[in-house]
């Protein structure tokens, strides 16, 4: 229903495209080399990651006792950057899945890199659950396989299996949802590769794709079935990363709404991290006219919707907790007592970060910009980051015996896994921008006549966008040859 | 411009005649309930086996006269009739022995009262008969809560869906949704039945602070008075917002935000299809809807804290408030396809295709999985967890209404799933309706299940207070919807989204019944 779209509908690729041009301005950064920049950002990267891998080295072989952790607060920074980063991937499917069955046509721009973004992002969060934990050798014994230990079982009631299988299947899940989008576009790198090697190497990836009428069929209803499933796996998964904490009896952690709440938390911070990411994106290769204002500004209003949500558990939380009359309430991540105790300024952090600041993006002007929305994306970044740690480390240092209250601080271990952890992260993102079609070149052609710029001034002056159609036969006209599947 | 038939009036005014005669003769049968009564119900209990309903029959076979008693609130201990019961003695044995710090001493509520069961036996003789008393009393208030209890269901129910349809509508707007903006129309009608359910809740909630019936536990005389036999510490606690005045001010406080915004868009929406300003209205009703949306956000929470949670003074969850949420928005979304069909059938709106219905559907079927996700994650959550004083809430309903609990799981997730997951089925009209008669059944168990167990216990029944209640309401809805569809232009002409919602359609649907030349 291309021709239908209302008039006051923003335009979402700019300029006088044609699907040539789409191809040409995505394949040049695969194309050309690498700039200067790209190198120096790249080898910082690096250096973070091996840092922070001979910080892992470091902690297994001597022992966990080289983090701050102490016999009351056994988890901090592990867990919470573990529940950060499978936060940060949550966006990757949101945008890729539930806006693909919300059919917003905005998120073709963005999905592919917002999926990368989760995979690289799952990668990081995988480590945590291994590196914490005292024989990380012994890892295996998670998995119930049989054995000569008269087929010893594990547990199925704990959350911390359950984990195993939510973040295993998101991944994988992920990783299918994400390839299957990038074989039309890997093709499309195939077919216009001059070297035999990267040729070669296009030809594997792209898995024979021709483009045939019947393959694209197959492949819009796989897409949907994918993002199907999807939706409910990504609830499911960060509902599980929240039941580590709400199946327990801690106050502040034994809280119904975690699983909801954790949810909107990840797709807020998610958001935030995909715009940090597209906000350079965007600029260093050259793909303003599909990375455009209008699509912040979506994002934008993503981020101040989940935003809320997590406000209003926030709200919540702390009505509730007072609600319940129980004392023990009141050194839970959001009470009065954290708001006054020793992490006072986390917890201001907290509130600061997550729900102050985002609060200017109900200005328009701002969450127009690039540079505010820049700046409150990494605020964003920093107060989610936040929040799983007043949840996390607050909880455990007041907990029911005020024998067993402690305080938690962390080593240069503890920080140096979590910057080898950004470092790893960046690395696989900025290999993947130079290898990778980061826009949905697929996709972006099938919204460009009835969203680009050039074809919506033509139709509002009431130009015709293509030659008149002789009809001979109706279903030639009224067949499903709109190549526009998604309204 | 649709004409509301004249069957269609008679049958809805009849549907209130009936629920309103059925209504007040259960209110009349109610009030008439006596102390006697609820020595019969007691001795009913008991000689049909009371310890079977309460999963404790073991303990009853010890018991002979009075030591029965004993063990009867042990065996009630374990459910929220019970709870209150135990709780009640509990905190006179605080009170007259100064014992324990009674503030915040939830987690003990379970040890002091399997100790004061153990008290119980050694002082009998002085207990038993205020003991029995006051249980006779307690399911004498049960029963004078049905008929009340009966209509506050249906009457949540209602103002519920109506409220969720106004909120799916101003959703409908902020997002700039294409292809609902022929069904608007439709949405607004439905919420027409905002204001005389509002109207409505108002008085029920002011009889309640009035002690017209025993509604809200809290509510009752000497509960926050330290000196009185009724004092409850818990409630005492948080009276700073379990008082009357407080309650009163919030619920009128919602029930106005929610009726400005319902008077305001709908006045504006039918200016829009002759405004021609530019879009001018239609950006001001966009405005009015996020501000709406806002605090909608955070009154609904809040409304069901107060409406519903409160009915169980002791018991919390943090997920509540959502929860509830979820049950209302399947339901509207489900009353909104009904009325679709239907005036589709009509042909009062002449946009609608199948693909209208499809997406529809779909959103039944979404939104029944998330309220499957919220129920179970409140359910396992505080399942897992065990804690004695959440725990007492699914006990309750776990015991003593076994039947519509899992029934309605079944009702509002396996049959839903099973149903519309297929896309031929979702732009089936008549497999949406009965997929929709399951679901709204279904969420009308669920309300029930969150009301009853709480008013009134063990002595619930689905008879002539209940299904009086739910006639009244339907007929009510089915009136005012149609009632206010037939003022309004069918298409709100002025939308600049109409053009992509009638010619909408979604893929994979073979559209029926209709030409194809304008897709």
């Amino acid at each position: 229903m291309s021709h239908y779209e209302a008039s006051i509908r923003e335009p979402l690729v700019l300029g006088d495209k044609s699907y040539h041009d789409i191809t040409e301005d995505i394949a040049k950064p695969i194309e050309g080399a690498a700039n200067k920049n790209w190198y120096i950002a790249f080898y910082i990267s690096l250096a973070a990651m091996l840092w922070g891998f001979g910080c892992i080295f470091y902690t297994v072989g001597t022992g966990i006792g080289v983090w701050g952790l102490n016999k009351n607060i056994g988890w901090a920074w592990d867990i919470t950057n573990f529940v950060w980063w499978v936060g940060i991937g949550h966006a990757g499917t949101l945008i890729s899945a539930v806006l693909l069955l919300f059919r917003q046509k905005w998120r073709m721009a963005i999905n592919r890199s917002a999926e990368a973004m989760t995979i690289f992002a799952v990668f990081q969060a995988g480590l945590f659950p291994i590196i914490h934990m005292g024989r990380p050798w012994n890892a295996y014994w998670v998995l119930p396989l049989p054995n000569q230990f008269g087929s010893l079982w594990v547990n199925f009631n704990s959350p911390l299996l359950w984990d195993v299988f939510a973040i295993s299947t998101y991944l994988s899940v992920s990783l299918v949802f994400w390839w299957t989008g990038l074989l039309p576009d890997f093709a499309m790198i195939r077919d216009r590769a001059v070297k035999p090697f990267q040729k070669k190497i296009y030809a594997l990836l792209s898995f024979g794709w021709s483009g045939r009428a019947k393959d694209w069929q197959r492949f819009e209803e796989v897409s949907l079935v994918l993002a199907g499933l999807a939706t409910p796996l990504v609830l499911s998964v960060h509902t599980i990363v929240s039941m580590d904490f709400a199946t327990s009896i801690n106050p502040g952690w034994h809280s119904t709404i975690f699983p909801p709440y954790f949810v909107a938390g990840a797709i807020f911070s998610g958001f935030a991290m995909v715009q940090t990411l597209l906000g350079i994106m965007r600029k260093v290769t050259n793909l303003e006219d599909y990375i455009t204002r209008m699509h912040v500004e979506y994002m934008n209003m993503v981020i101040i919707l989940t935003g809320g949500i997590v406000a209003v558990a926030y709200g919540t939380e702390f009505f509730i907790a007072w609600y319940t009359g129980s004392p023990y309430e009141n050194y839970t991540y959001l009470s009065v007592g954290a708001a006054t105790g020793p992490y006072a300024w986390a917890f201001w952090s907290l509130i600061t970060f997550n729900i102050l600041i985002p609060q200017l993006l109900w200005i328009k002007k701002f969450r127009r910009s690039f540079i505010i929305t820049f700046i409150i994306s990494i605020a964003i970044n920093i107060g989610m980051w936040f929040e799983r740690f007043d949840i996390i480390a607050i909880v455990l240092s007041k907990g029911h015996l005020p024998s067993t209250w402690w305080r938690f601080e962390p080593t240069f271990v503890d920080v140096g896994i979590f910057i080898g952890t950004i470092g790893f992260f960046f690395v696989l993102f900025l290999l993947y921008a130079r290898t990778f079609p980061v826009i949905a070149q697929a996709e972006v052609k099938t919204i460009l006549k009835s969203s680009g710029e050039f074809y919506k001034k033509r139709r509002a002056q009431g130009i015709p966008t293509k030659p008149a159609i002789i009809a001979t036969d109706s279903s030639a006209i009224n067949g499903r040859s709109d190549n526009n599947l998604n309204g | 411009m649709y004409q509301f038939s004249g069957k269609l009036k008679t049958f809805s005014l009849a549907l209130i005649i009936i629920g309103l005669i059925g209504t007040v003769f259960s209110f009349y049968n109610g009030s008439q309930k006596t102390i006697e009564d609820a020595k019969q119900v007691i001795a009913a209990s008991h000689s049909s086996g009371h310890g079977e309903s309460h999963g404790a029959a073991a303990v009853h076979a010890e018991g002979d006269g009075e030591g029965e008693h004993a063990s009867e609130i042990e065996a009630h201990a374990a459910d929220e009739h019970g709870d209150s019961h135990s709780e009640e003695n509990g905190t006179k044995s605080y009170s007259s022995k100064e014992e324990h710090n009674v503030a915040g001493s939830h987690e003990a509520v379970e040890g002091h009262t399997e100790k004061h069961t153990n008290e119980n036996q050694s002082v009998e003789e002085e207990h038993s008969v205020s003991d029995v008393q006051e249980h006779e009393e307690h399911v004498l208030h049960q029963l004078q809560n049905r008929p009340w209890s009966a209509f506050y269901v249906a009457l949540f129910f209602s103002l519920g869906i109506t409220l969720l349809v106004l909120a799916f509508y101003a959703i409908q707007r902020v997002a700039q949704v294409g292809w609902s903006v022929v069904i608007l129309r439709v949405m607004e009608a439905i919420s027409a039945n905002l204001l005389p359910t509002s109207i409505l809740m108002i008085l029920l909630l002011a009889a309640s602070v009035m002690h017209m019936n025993h509604l809200f536990p809290w509510m009752a005389d000497g509960t926050v008075d330290p000196a009185s036999e009724n004092y409850d510490a818990i409630v005492d606690g948080k009276s700073w917002w379990m008082n009357s005045t407080g309650f009163m001010v919030r619920s009128i406080l919602y029930l106005v935000a929610w009726n400005v915004y319902r008077f305001f868009i709908r006045k504006s929406s039918i200016k829009e299809d002759t405004a021609n300003d530019g879009n001018k209205t239609y950006k001001k009703n966009f405005n009015a809807s996020v501000i709406f949306l806002f605090i909608f956000m955070i009154t609904e929470s809040m409304m069901s804290w107060d409406w519903i949670m409160g009915l169980d003074p002791h018991w919390f969850s943090t997920l509540f408030g959502w929860y509830v949420l979820s049950t209302l928005l399947v339901s509207a979304l489900t009353v909104i396809a009904f009325f679709t069909i239907y005036l589709r059938e009509q042909g009062a709106i002449p946009g609608i295709n199948d693909s209208h219905i499809h997406d529809l559907a779909k959103f039944m079927f979404g939104f029944s999985v998330f309220w499957t996700y919220l129920w179970f994650s409140q359910f396992m959550l505080i399942w897992y967890a065990d804690i004695p004083e959440e725990t007492t809430y699914f006990v309750m309903r776990f015991t003593e209404y076994k039947l519509p609990f899992l029934g309605m799981v079944v009702m509002n997730f396996v049959f839903p799933i099973l149903l519309l997951l297929n896309s031929d089925f979702k732009s089936k009209p008549w497999f949406v309706v009965i997929g929709g008669v399951v679901i709204l059944a279904g969420h009308y168990i669920d309300v029930f299940i969150m009301i009853m167990p709480s008013t009134v216990g063990a002595q619930w029944f689905f008879g002539i207070p209940e299904l009086s209640a739910l006639c009244f309401f339907i007929g009510l809805l089915i009136y005012t919807t149609l009632n206010a569809f037939s003022k309004a232009n069918a298409i709100p002409k002025g939308n600049p989204f109409l053009k992509e919602s009638e010619h909408f359609h979604y893929y994979n649907i073979e559209h029926t019944g209709e030409g194809s030349a304008d897709h």
